[in-house]
């Protein structure tokens, strides 16, 4: 049972921003189908309808079981040898063509079925599976930002710019957006009273980096662009860090204006992080000038299929290793690195484990 | 006709002289280097991602395993991580504790780095020489928690066991005796001219570079850069007691290891001040939940190792496991460098450059 | 001893040729046990350790444990080395280091050969290893036993040259290069010895000395923290153990040459202690250098190839030149006029 048991656990991992409900209900979905699932192994497949993709996507990574569901032009795609070129290039026809399936089902109706099918498939698949995943946590990601859309949609669109930015349920989402409100409501008075920015009257004093923070703000939106800040707060946990949200197209200018104005000097970057929210990835820069001793930290917000943004490499060369790690461990891609390569795992590894659906080669680790 | 070409030469994985198991591909010519390109991940133990499943008491094991020569600067810079998030304040004797335990292991992890740097310069004896007088910050370790390297030591809201009678005397002993063997040493090597001719004017870069790179500790200070995050950011008791940052001038090797022998002797001095002023009662750990859930929020906090800014992000959404915990290791930033010092240097002076950067492999790949 | 020479080559003088050889061999053999078992005490106390003193009654088996797993271990031999030379080269680097002993005067009558140019068979056979070394270096088709092997065939040229020179003046001062002679010509009063009057010479000949026997701080062929064992990385088992055997053979020799040359041989210090046998002195002279050799090897950091090389000429073969000059001057204002 134990094979089931991590189905399960597996399953109920990938639904993590899914509602109590309907964790529920698949999970008992996912029990009958595995043990469906179990006897015929790669047959019972066939029996969940409308899975063409992947049945492709696993007989794509399975080279040492020969697929049993016959469909003739699937298994031309997937003329096996276990060489890794022609591997990953049927993985990655695989992996196209189930994402092209899967856009045209319905979010609602893909996801109860899908549980289903990844539960045969996984079961089935050697240690090599691979290129089933990478189908896998393809489809995984974009039926959950089908999902955040519909549920941004329903909810009425939020102030943040940012897509992807709306998943309901999360407190720290909410407590970044008081501020963030907060923030701008404050900007906002202080334009229309042409003041310096002075909190509202709210039961909170005002932070003492909120002027520091308005001065970054007010000089990233007057020289590089309106739409360059996104997002501004206060983290007072933090002590009092400032953060802005700046978008991605404008991060190679902010990232010079950051370092090389003389109100600014953020010379010395600290730290990057990499952050797998499941909704989108996100890249923290933790900054903080040596002269002035301030602090400041900017994030970049990326859609989860394809996340890339601009290095920041060229700008301090601290960021060049750590880029690196984000791109190995969470698969963020940072066009205008110098050598964006592997650098903790090894150079032929596929998959990115740090993020939240990473599957590992041995289920049993 | 005479034709040369470039030898393709791997230091490491296993090499007596990398400092764990690191490896750099190094383009030779003759005896020259033309490229180096440093290879890691031999010792990914994917800490970052098991931190995701376990509560924050039992992450504190893994950071020991991170940075092992100096396990107590790890563990408190999850602690601190992690009582920032949740406001939660220290009593005073377990901050004390906490502090002298940091420093202690300051002295003990730069002795290491002294050993084995003069090892790998060819001397044997002072290595022997730092283990003794490291052996007795160790038992003293080993009285306290318990363990002689990875300590488990600090919790999320003070430090678990408190000094036991007599620990405080025996660390206000080892101060003056360790004053003197610094002189001692300071005899054997600091004057003697191979080393002198190995070590200076090797390595050498300049604070613009160093500010680029993020280097930081010695490495950054060498340049004449004063950044020190116990007197910049001061946390825990630093800002009570009195001491210097030594800075160096040439950003060269000589001047790293000149600053750190005076770390080893500032830190004594921070140790006399810090034993003076110890609380004799007070508790070993403030309020805190039995279960640790920090609110939802992120924080990042940095502390000074000897290595360097050791960081901690930790990305937390109420639960008592991290969403995401992101370690900045010293080491790992430190060592971006060593490509474009290696350029046009020999062999030999690799192995003298690696050793002044002072890696801990298993923070280089966590 | 030097009668036998003397006489016609019969086949029982062949005969007691071979036998005397042969108990040098096993002296010889003895002294590089206790050699490596003493070096291994001395340094560990002078690093607050104690040394082997497990095997045998006070750690005196130690070496005997060694060389055994030494001779029981596997030989292997890499597989795209060069096996002719990879063979040959441990067997070359030993013969000359066996072979310069001959030279050798103990005391004015024990001796084994009595060559006019005995100085200069040593410092020809003594390059004759360097040949093998770079042969190991290169037959172990791995590049950090070629670098190795380039390194110590730099060096031994660079130290080569100050060697022979700094010796020159000795030469001068008692015109033979017979070993026997120069050790016979050194007074009976300390001061009398070659040592002071050729001070600058002495000096040099220490530290060229030292970097002929590739010892620290001159072991770059050998680097252990660099090269991770260099010339000899790839050889295990009894080829390595000649590959050892040949330094501390060498230790022997060169200890026993500087005794000669420079520190008077066999003669007492204070010409009243000399009712004690010259062998004695000339046994307590040459312990004190081979200590002296252990002691810089605990202490010591290793020097750069470049730093080496430039020493070697920019450093010691001027000061050696220097030396045979006013070796000269001193002979012609006071000597000969």
């Amino acid at each position: 049972m134990s094979e089931e048991q991590d189905k399960d656990k597996e399953l109920l991992g990938k639904q993590k921003d899914d509602s109590v409900k309907a964790e529920s209900s698949t999970a008992e979905k996912a029990e009958a189908a595995a043990s469906q699932a179990l006897d015929p192994e790669k047959g019972s497949s066939a029996s969940v309808p409308g899975q063409p993709d992947q049945q492709e996507a696993k007989a794509a990574g399975d080279e040492r079981i020969l697929p049993e569901s016959g469909e003739a032009h699937e298994q031309s795609v997937v003329s096996e040898q276990p060489a890794a070129n022609p591997e990953r290039e049927a993985k990655l026809k695989a992996a196209a063509e189930a994402r092209a399936a899967r856009a045209e089902l319905k979010v609602s109706a893909a996801t109860p079925s899908q549980q289903q099918s990844d539960a045969p498939a996984e079961e089935g698949s050697s240690p090599a599976v691979n290129p089933e995943r990478e189908a896998k946590m393809k489809a995984a990601a974009e039926a959950r930002a089908a999902r955040a859309a519909a549920k941004a949609a329903a909810e009425g669109g939020e102030p943040a710019a940012a897509p992807g930015d709306a998943v309901g349920s999360d407190p720290e989402r909410e407590a970044k957006q008081k501020a963030a409100a907060e923030a701008r409501a404050a900007r906002a008075a202080a334009k229309a009273a042409s003041e310096a920015a002075e909190a509202p009257a709210e039961p909170k004093p005002p932070s003492p980096k909120q002027p520091q923070l308005d001065e970054t703000v007010e000089l990233v939106r007057s020289l590089i662009s309106e739409q360059a800040v996104e997002e501004a707060y206060i983290n007072e946990l933090n002590d009092h860090m400032p953060i802005i949200v700046v978008g991605r197209d404008h991060w190679q200018a902010t990232a010079n204006l950051l370092r090389t104005h003389d109100r600014l000097q953020y010379g010395y970057l600290r730290n990057v992080s990499g952050i797998d929210f499941e909704t989108h990835m996100e890249v923290v820069y933790h900054l903080v000038s040596i002269e002035t001793k301030r602090e400041l930290a900017v994030k970049l917000r990326a859609d989860r299929e394809a996340p890339s943004v601009p290095s920041a490499t060229p700008v301090w060369a601290t960021a060049n290793w750590n880029e690196r790690e984000i791109y190995d461990l969470l698969g963020v891609d940072f066009p205008g690195h110098p050598d964006m390569r592997r650098i903790m795992m090894p150079d032929e590894w596929v998959g990115h484990p740090l993020r939240k659906d990473y599957e590992p080669l041995d289920p049993e680790v | 006709m005479i034709r040369t070409e470039e030898l393709l030469l791997n230091v490491g994985p296993q090499h007596p002289s990398t400092h764990g198991v690191f490896r750099i591909i190094v383009k030779l010519d003759g005896e020259v280097i033309k490229e180096a390109i440093p290879v890691m991940g031999y010792l990914h133990r994917g800490t970052e991602k098991l931190a995701e499943n376990l509560n924050y008491t039992q992450i504190i094991p893994y950071t020991d395993r991170m940075d092992y020569v100096s396990a107590m600067t790890s563990n408190y810079v999850l602690c601190h991580a992690v009582e920032t998030l949740m406001g939660l304040e220290i009593p005073e004797r377990a901050d004390f504790m906490r502090l002298i335990v940091m420093e202690l292991q300051r002295v003990a992890s730069h002795l290491v780095w002294w050993g084995t740097y003069l090892l790998d310069i060819g001397a044997m004896s002072p290595f022997l020489y730092a283990f003794r007088d490291r052996e007795i910050i160790i038992d003293l370790f080993n009285e306290l928690c318990g363990a002689r390297l990875t300590y488990n030591y600090m919790r999320v809201g003070g430090v678990k066991w408190d000094a036991p009678e007599g620990w405080i005397d025996k660390v206000r002993e080892f101060i003056p005796y360790m004053e003197t063997k610094l002189v001692e040493y300071d005899n054997l090597v600091s004057g003697n001219e191979i080393f002198l001719a190995r070590i200076k004017n090797v390595g050498q870069y300049d604070a613009q570079t160093a500010i680029d790179y993020g280097l930081s500790g010695a490495n950054l200070r060498c340049t004449g850069v004063d950044w020190d995050l116990r007197k910049v950011k001061p946390y825990s008791l630093y800002n009570r007691f009195e001491f210097d940052v030594p800075l160096g001038k040439r950003g060269d090797c000589f001047d790293r290891y000149l600053i750190r022998l005076e770390e080893i002797r500032q830190s004594l001095r921070i140790l006399k001040q810090a034993v003076e002023q110890f609380p004799s009662s007070g508790d070993t750990m403030g309020k805190v939940p039995r279960v640790i859930r920090p609110p939802a929020g992120e924080v990042y906090v940095s502390i000074e190792s000897p290595r360097g800014e050791i960081g901690c992000h930790i990305v937390s959404k109420g639960k008592a496991e991290p969403y995401r915990l992101k370690f900045r290791r010293p080491s790992f930033v430190n060592l971006q460098i060593l490509p474009k010092l290696l350029v046009g240097e020999t062999m030999t002076n690799l192995i003298t450059i690696l050793g002044g950067i002072d890696i801990v492999v298993g923070e280089v790949d966590c | 001893m030097g009668s036998w020479l003397d006489e016609t080559l019969t086949w029982g003088n062949t005969l007691i040729f071979a036998l005397w050889g042969i108990i040098l061999l096993v002296l010889v053999l003895g002294f590089v046990t206790y050699a490596i078992y003493f070096e291994r005490k001395v340094i560990g106390w002078m690093q607050l350790r104690i040394g082997p003193n497990r095997v045998g009654p006070l750690g005196l088996l130690q070496t005997v444990a060694d060389i055994t797993k030494l001779l029981i271990k596997e030989d292997t031999i890499p597989r795209k080395a060069d096996r002719v030379l990879f063979i040959l080269a441990p067997a070359l680097a030993y013969v000359p280091a066996f072979g310069v002993l001959a030279v050798i005067p103990y005391t004015n009558e024990l001796y084994f050969a009595d060559i006019n140019v005995g100085l200069l068979y040593y410092v020809a056979l003594s390059g004759i290893t360097t040949i093998a070394i770079v042969l190991g270096g290169w037959a172990s088709n791995n590049k950090y036993a070629l670098l190795g092997g380039m390194r110590s065939a730099a060096q031994m040229i660079s130290y080569e040259v100050p060697l022979v020179i700094s010796v020159v003046g000795v030469i001068m001062v008692s015109g033979t290069m017979n070993l026997r002679s120069i050790g016979e010509q050194q007074g009976d009063w300390f001061w009398q010895w070659n040592f002071l009057p050729q001070i600058i010479g002495f000096v040099v000949f220490i530290i060229a000395a030292v970097s002929e026997l590739n010892r620290t701080p001159f072991d770059l062929p050998e680097a252990e923290s660099e090269l991770v064992a260099g010339y000899h990385v790839e050889y295990s088992g009894f080829r390595f153990a000649f590959f050892m055997l040949t330094e501390y053979v060498y230790v022997y020799a060169i200890a026993a040459l500087t005794t000669v040359l420079f520190l008077g041989g066999w003669h007492a210090p204070l010409a009243f202690l000399d009712f004690v046998p010259g062998i004695i002195w000339f046994l307590l002279k040459f312990a004190f250098i081979v200590f002296f050799l252990f002691w810089l090897r605990a202490t010591m950091p290793r020097i750069r190839i470049d730093q080496l090389m430039g020493m070697g000429w920019k450093v010691l073969l001027p000061l050696a030149i220097l030396n045979v000059f006013i070796t000269a001057v001193y002979l012609e204002l006071f000597i000969k006029g």
